[in-house]
């Protein structure tokens, strides 16, 4: 699968991008994020806590119940927001 | 018809406004805005980042919602990304309709969702230190009026 990180999810784990090959058992998003986080202490703080995290597979907002599969693109952000205009 | 684009390049609104189509001289109406970066807060410059493939996509599909909830000729939206500096353009909407009431509350929603919910994250620079803009309920206020 494909994983895209933005904003400070990118900037904790040090890429905006990479391919990524999750044992069979990983069948959801939520599993996903708990393989990830033992990663590496930049994945660690970047999934510590998910209910900073929004995530969307194949470009599609889901929650973290969400099936993923091998052919994937997952992506982790922070919520968006409003700001300056 | 409709034209998404985002882009780190400036635009020219005239040439936006200009573009919008009209049908055969159906449009009574052509409603348009433009989003500055603000300078308050001493705020020194602020960088969009997008996940590209998903923000066209979202972008279009409430673009797509707009036209079938008012009856628009065209509607036009233009997001730049990158650093922007106060006083730069960052957003543009132009929307033509028959009447002015949909022009209004058509460019109006387009803009509070394009404010609220479209996939850009903002890091904002302030004397010389960098923080990500964080999620604010009253933004969800103002997307609300819509639903």
């Amino acid at each position: 699968m494909k994983l895209l990180y933005f904003a400070w999810v990118r900037q904790k784990i040090g890429c905006s991008e990479e391919d990524f090959t999750p044992s069979a058992d990983v069948k959801t998003v939520m599993q996903l994020i708990n393989v990830l986080r033992a990663r590496g202490s930049g994945y660690e703080e970047a999934f510590r806590d998910p209910a900073r995290l929004r995530c969307a597979v194949n470009q599609s907002h889901v929650g973290f119940d969400a099936p993923v599969n091998a052919t994937d693109e997952i992506a982790f952000f922070p919520p968006v927001t409003g700001g300056h205009a | 018809m409709s034209s998404v684009r985002i882009q780190s390049e400036d635009f020219d609104p005239g040439a936006e406004m200009a573009a919008l189509k009209n049908g055969q001289n159906e449009a009574g109406a052509v409603v348009s805005f433009v989003g500055l970066v603000r300078g308050d807060d001493g705020l020194n410059a602020m960088t969009l980042e997008h996940y590209a493939k998903f923000a066209l996509r979202e972008i279009t599909d409430h673009v797509e919602q707009a036209k079938t909830r008012w009856p628009l000729l065209d509607v036009r939206v233009v997001h730049r990304t990158g650093r922007l500096t106060p006083g730069e353009r960052i957003v543009f909407v132009g929307v033509s309709s028959a009447h002015r009431q949909a022009a209004f509350e058509a460019a109006s929603f387009l803009m509070d969702y394009l404010k609220t919910r479209a996939p850009f994250w903002k890091l904002e620079e302030r004397a010389g230190e960098e923080r990500w803009v964080e999620e604010r309920a009253r933004d969800d206020e103002s997307v609300k009026r819509w639903h």
